[in-house]
């Protein structure tokens, strides 16, 4: 029977005594993968030791990424990360990624070529689909779970149903993956997608390189999907032939697989999409934010930090401002990013337009550190989430949008289509 | 396993962001962060919740970022179990490995009223509300006996023994 990508995956990965799986069922399977972060870390390092675990059955599949109170704002954050560097120490876990090693984990752990296609990823968080941008099943999970999965290299897991969503046409200027996906969240709304795998194709696929893809699957968990999987095609192929370290298997759908639903976009009608606070899905066309002035434009997360997106920045803010009133951070998603950046000049472009540039760390996307927002203040972010709270203080408010509208944004201190800056 | 407490009653698409701000994820002991749970939407919640009380949330409940603490603080808040329209899944899979029960019904999220005494039923998914007795549906076999193991710690540590013997 024609199956889904998700399906595909999973099947390739069972191990009980079968080899088929249908929607709906709970299998046991093996994971390829294991991230877990330093917010997460501690907690699961906990779970593993309540569970009389002593070793990692797998310690070569698993790595540990300081991100999210790195560099440490806090005592109680260096006790995070602390908690981090003596569990890869007990433990033998080679892939251990301190302060200035490494970056934020979601776009680390592909540049390295730790994960590729056909991979079954298991993270404690929840961003952890974004490994679908690389044709791989990744889901984010319990932190309990994350422990057994440690401890017996293998779990439990609901063969979910698939949605469809078919891109077609030419997408016109300053559109990119980011609008796509909020685009569907206006769509489908942050339970349109509750359990299922998201699967992306069609022949509009190629207008979006592997960065792109990444910020299309960094927000399929908005959707509430267990994970977004993009399908496998030369763009895919180029990237794994160049970066995986191990053996990888583009997986895509059967033709005639069964969906849960199937989705048209036409790219050529897709514009730069704003969500406003305080929900991912509360998703407006840029030109239809009228007079909102921005105290804080944040660019950086762990899909929208990508090389990609700091060429779109600086395609922008060369030789020009950010505006009076208005401050903009920008941060590299990892060294190697950061590293690129200067090498290509961008970082130049930042600073002389008044941007401040800094290290890699999830700090402000969770609202904990290094660009915290008070109460009143408006930020406009190429994060994932603007929950009440989210970007600090309950009172703030934050609204999300791509890279090139966040640019634009800082330059003219309020909400504006690049388009017409 | 059965409850009876009183009804919290919360809406739709309840984030994690509200019920633990991010600024709080280095708390890691229980205790240390129930005091926190909705604190800047709704202050007086955790000193409101009593051992044994309820939750009913409308659908897509514990979405956005998953962390923990927003599962275990409710659980060290004294929560007995909660009930939702539907459950982020992330928030689901957390409940069920941490043994906090759960059961989905929209019937009950839209007849609950907030704090009314109700009696939830695990094993036989069922619930007693105004003196009628619902019948809601059953979780997946594999997922009752995590519940009823009090979580998927015993799970694992079963399965070690298991493979060591």
């Amino acid at each position: 029977m024609a199956k889904t990508s998700a399906e595909k995956i999973l099947e390739a990965h069972l191990i009980d005594d079968r080899d088929r799986v249908e929607p709906g069922e709970v299998v046991r399977a093996k994971v390829d993968f294991v991230l877990l972060n330093d917010a997460n870390g501690p907690v699961v390092f906990r779970h593993f030791a309540n569970m009389g675990a002593k070793k990692i059955a797998n310690v070569e599949n698993v790595a540990l990424v300081c991100d999210h109170f790195a560099p440490a704002p806090s005592a109680a954050g260096a006790r995070m990360l602390g908690d981090m560097r003596r569990f890869a120490k007990d433990k033998g876990v080679e892939l251990f990624f301190d302060v200035g090693k490494g970056g934020i984990e979601h776009t680390l752990i592909p540049e390295l070529g730790l994960i590729g296609p056909g991979d079954l990823v298991a993270g404690g968080d929840s961003h952890t689909g974004t490994a679908g941008a690389f044709n791989a099943f990744g889901t984010g999970m319990s932190w309990a779970g994350m422990a057994g999965i440690m401890a017996l290299d293998e779990t439990w897991f609901r063969v979910p149903e698939s949605m469809r969503f078919v891109l077609e046409g030419k997408k016109s200027n300053f559109t990119t993956g980011k609008d796509v996906i909020l685009k569907i969240l206006q769509d489908i709304g942050v339970d349109g997608a509750l359990y299922r795998s998201m699967e992306f194709g069609g022949p509009g696929l190629d207008q979006f390189n592997i960065d792109e893809r990444m910020a299309i699957c960094n927000m399929v968990v908005e959707a509430g999907a267990k994970t977004g999987i993009v399908d496998g095609d030369d763009i895919t192929e180029s990237w794994a032939r160049d970066t995986c370290k191990k053996k990888y298997k583009i997986t895509n759908p059967d033709p005639g697989a069964e969906y849960y639903s199937n989705h048209y976009y036409d790219l050529s009608e897709l514009r730069p999409m704003i969500a406003k606070p305080y929900s991912p899905e509360n998703v407006v066309d840029v030109n239809e934010i009228k007079n909102v002035h921005i105290d804080q434009v944040y660019m950086g997360n762990c899909a929208n930090g990508t090389i990609s997106d700091l060429r779109q920045i600086a395609s922008i803010l060369k030789g020009r401002k950010i505006a009076k009133g208005t401050r903009a951070i920008i941060v590299p998603a990892t060294q190697k990013i950061y590293q690129q950046a200067i090498t290509e000049g961008l970082i130049d472009h930042f600073i002389a337009s008044g941007a401040a540039v800094s290290m890699p760390t999830c700090g402000a996307c969770f609202g904990g550190h290094n660009g915290a927002l008070d109460d009143g203040e408006v930020a406009f972010a190429t994060i994932n989430r603007n929950f009440k709270g989210r970007g600090g203080h309950a009172g703030a408010q934050v609204y999300l949008g791509n890279s090139y509208v966040a640019a634009a944004t800082a330059v003219a201190g309020e909400i504006i289509d690049p388009a017409k800056l | 396993m059965i409850f009876r407490g009183h009804v919290h009653k919360l809406g739709d698409s309840v984030d994690t962001d509200v019920m633990v701000p991010g600024r709080y994820l280095s708390l890691l002991n229980p205790k240390d962060i129930a005091k926190h749970i909705f604190e800047e939407v709704d202050p007086t919640f955790a000193s409101r919740v009593k051992p044994g009380d309820i939750i009913v949330a409308g659908k897509n409940f514990g979405c956005g970022s998953g962390r923990e603490q927003a599962p275990f603080g409710l659980k060290a808040l004294g929560v007995s179990c909660i009930v939702a329209t539907s459950f982020s899944r992330t928030f689901y899979r957390m409940c069920i490995d941490l043994g906090l029960p759960i059961l989905i019904s929209e019937e009950i999220s839209h007849l609950a009223k907030d704090g009314q005494l109700i009696e939830v039923d695990i094993e036989k998914s069922q619930i007693l509300l105004n003196d009628r007795l619902i019948q809601v549906e059953p979780l997946p076999q594999f997922i009752q006996n995590l519940i009823g193991m009090g979580g998927i710690t015993e799970w694992v540590k079963q399965q070690l023994a298991q493979r060591s013997s």
